[in-house]
């Protein structure tokens, strides 16, 4: 029997959307600590890290995310670890967003004023507070824009799991297309990703604005 | 870790590959002329006067910006024979890719439509150009150059994405990875070689496309 696309198909693909929600925000969480690590690396005084990093990056920028994802679940067991795809994703994910937020946040540790970091040093200020005091909350209003335009990509991103078979929105879609025989209307249904991602931008504003006053007052002291 | 690395099965495959990689070449640059084409057509509606163009054009980027490429692709292979569209893995790659293309294109060539000044048209319009070679010389060429670097790295992008139609049975890179993983199971050596074919996939276009820039923008220092 097929069924029609109705309310309860609907809610299905809801029921999706919350592992694409919790994918994205593990895979945020880890790969942005991660992201900042590789940012911190990239930006030291050693040659050999910073090319390390490069290549690094460099390795995650060149290849696509379904091939990394890919890898991290054949090549995982190989290793002996014996992982759930949710897990494999997680790490995969991550370590994909580790490289595109360090690249980004490099670019923001470098676009602050050169001023900023010399002055921290002429007062004696050691690097860890340098960085956490002075440069990286100024990096961060820089790199503001770029890293939730990154967000974005990785929720969306987050599509690639249903190519691995987990349940998550774009999986739940191909679920119901193949019961209720109406792909249009349930790819169309699909677009509940714009829902998920139509908050960004306003985010966007709200942290620019929040951020703009304390901008303001360091120019003018 | 016990596991005896075998290449073997994988670079006796290399025919496979090579066309997956020309597959792979063929879509994406089809793509990425299509999409550029079909985005400044989107750019033009997006700044257009009328209202209603706009709000189409804008509809149409947010629309495609905001969903994956990969519900795209199903959007376009299983869900058009509904409304009796029926095209093949590898048609239903190109035109998802070309619509995806096209919105990212319209936003990247506005940005450099923007930073022309207006004296530039304005010193057009003196020197008694028609309109179509003001847009052509003076607005759209110097918009694409000024954005170049961006437009390429959008490219790039494009072509790691289009890894994605596999997913449609379009005879790309990672089909053929994927049907060699199917026939020999020797998952590890495939990706990660697959991994290092797009590694130098990306360098090519990276390369071939500063080339094309340098050829293309090498005005007026010619």
């Amino acid at each position: 029997m097929i069924r029609q696309f109705g309310l309860g198909e609907f809610v299905f693909l809801l029921e999706g959307a919350r592992w694409t929600i919790v994918l994205s925000l593990l895979a945020f969480t880890v790969g942005g600590a991660l992201g900042l690590a590789v940012a911190l690396r990239r930006t030291s005084k050693w040659k050999m890290l910073r090319f390390i990093m490069a290549i690094y990056i460099q390795m995650f920028q060149g290849t696509p995310l379904l091939v990394q994802l890919f890898f991290v679940y054949f090549g995982l067991p190989l290793l002996g670890f014996k992982v759930d795809v949710w897990v494999a994703l997680t790490i995969g994910l991550s370590l994909h967003t580790s490289a595109f937020l360090g690249e980004i946040w490099r670019g923001s540790i470098q676009a602050v004023p050169a001023g900023q970091n010399e002055a921290a040093q002429a007062l004696g200020i050691g690097y860890v507070h340098r960085m956490v005091d002075v440069v990286l909350p100024q990096a961060f209003r820089i790199g503001l824009p770029a890293t939730i335009s990154f967000l974005v990509n990785l929720i969306k991103g987050t599509a690639l799991a249903a190519l691995l078979g987990l349940t998550e929105l774009t999986r739940s879609g191909q679920l119901m297309a193949n019961i209720t025989f109406q792909p249009l209307q349930v790819y169309g249904a699909g677009s509940a990703h714009l829902f998920l991602h139509l908050p960004t931008p306003d985010l966007l504003q709200c942290t620019d604005r929040t951020a703009s006053p304390r901008r303001a007052v360091i120019k003018n002291t | 870790m016990n596991y005896t690395f075998d290449f073997a099965p994988v670079v006796s495959a290399w025919p496979m590959l090579l066309q997956g990689v020309l597959g792979t070449l063929r879509m994406s640059s089809l793509s990425m002329v299509f999409g550029l084409s079909l985005g400044i057509v989107f750019m033009l509606m997006r700044m257009s006067k009328q209202a209603g163009m706009r709000a189409i054009a804008i509809g149409y980027i947010e629309m495609i910006r905001n969903t994956p490429i990969l519900v795209q692709v199903f959007f376009v292979f299983f869900g058009m024979p509904a409304i009796g569209i029926r095209l093949s893995g590898e048609q239903a790659a190109i035109l998802a890719m070309t619509l995806n293309c096209a919105a990212y294109a319209a936003e990247i060539v506005r940005g450099g439509v923007q930073s022309i000044r207006p004296g530039q048209i304005e010193a057009g319009r003196a020197l008694g150009l028609q309109t179509r070679d003001i847009y052509r010389f003076i607005v759209l060429r110097p918009a694409i150059r000024a954005v170049y670097p961006a437009l390429c790295s959008q490219f790039i992008l494009l072509m790691l994405n289009s890894s994605l139609v596999s997913s449609v049975s379009a005879e790309e890179l990672t089909y053929f990875a994927q049907t060699l993983d199917l026939q020999t199971f020797r998952s590890f050596e495939i990706y990660l070689t697959l991994g290092v074919i797009y590694l130098l996939l990306s360098q090519f276009f990276s390369i071939a496309l500063g080339v094309i820039g340098r050829v293309y923008f090498s005005y007026p220092a010619k």
